[in-house]
């Protein structure tokens, strides 16, 4: 499956998708710098962690207007697969790719720590390989994580299980417990918890490895 | 002409910094204090003189980036 790591400037956790792409799970990976246009031969774009444009005005807000998201948003409309992970998540909302917005977390500091997540739904490509409910060790790191949306748009999230994964403790006030949300076409998913930190052993948990895992068993049947 | 842009959250949406700011408020003996909302100040310098046509222009910019339409609301005024 050919992944593509979108690069911003500020953008800091493409090498680590790139890591866990390419060398853990085997898989062919390239960047795609924000300046391109066009995004080549990818099955699965990931929007990595970071500080897009330092984070200018709002999160992800100016990252949105790049020739690269053009090319991610014509790629998701399509019907390809998105993932944005943190500050990709943040991109993804303020591109209107995904409902809703992030906010200063709760307790307005940044929180950097490993969090247990539960699989809310396994019903899409991003957590096909999880089991209903499962627990997943995965860790943070954001000062705007809360997610929130307007109630209306959170019944439907619920209603449509576009919830994909929840936090169990809820660290940052996110409405619903929510820590990743996906499109109504299920090929858009964003999350703040870092799954590329979290896809090997060394790195004190493999639960981020069942995002990816769900990715490739996806590719395999569709 | 310049517009002066207010951007703020709404009303629905939690604003921790502002909370504190009360709470901060209070503990410096300020009393009365119902609530403070904190948001942002944006100043843009614009060619032209119609107004109604700036102001358009303005409506746009704010809902497309300068605020958010899920989680703020804007204001802006235009000499």
């Amino acid at each position: 499956m050919k992944f593509g790591i979108i690069q911003f400037p500020g953008s800091n956790c493409d090498q680590d998708a790139y890591h866990a792409l390419a060398n853990v799970l085997g898989q062919p990976t390239r960047y795609v710098w924000h300046k391109d246009s066009t995004l080549g031969a990818v099955d699965c774009v990931v929007v990595p962690g970071g500080f897009s444009y330092g984070d200018y005005l709002r999160t992800g807000a100016i990252a949105r207007f790049s020739p690269a998201m053009k090319a991610v948003a014509a790629h998701a409309h399509a019907g390809g697969l998105v993932i944005g992970i943190c500050n990709g998540f943040q991109i993804l909302c303020e591109a209107h790719l995904l409902p809703g917005a992030l906010i200063r977390n709760k307790g307005l500091k940044f929180i950097c720590e490993h969090v247990e997540l539960r699989a809310a739904s396994t019903n899409s490509p991003f957590t096909n390989a999880c089991q209903p409910g499962q627990l997943l060790r995965i860790p943070i790191a954001h000062g705007e994580g809360c997610y929130f949306a307007e109630p209306s748009v959170i019944k439907q999230l619920q209603d449509e299980d576009r919830i994909l994964v929840r936090y169990v403790n809820n660290p940052n006030g996110s409405v619903d417990n929510i820590a990743g949300v996906c499109n109504e076409g299920r090929n858009v998913f964003g999350l703040m918890p870092h799954p590329e930190r979290a896809s090997e052993a060394a790195l004190g948990s493999e639960d981020g490895r069942l995002i990816f895992e769900s990715l490739l068993r996806t590719h395999i049947h569709a | 002409m310049k517009a002066k842009i207010i951007v703020t959250p709404k009303k629905t949406v939690l604003d921790p910094q502002g909370k504190t700011v009360q709470h901060a408020l209070e503990s410096l003996g300020f009393k009365g204090v119902k609530e403070v909302r904190i948001g942002k100040f944006i100043e843009v310098e614009l060619a032209g003189s119609n107004k109604a046509a700036l102001k358009k222009k303005l409506d746009e910019a704010c809902h497309k980036l300068l605020s958010n339409p899920v989680i703020e609301d804007y204001t802006f005024t235009l000499k």
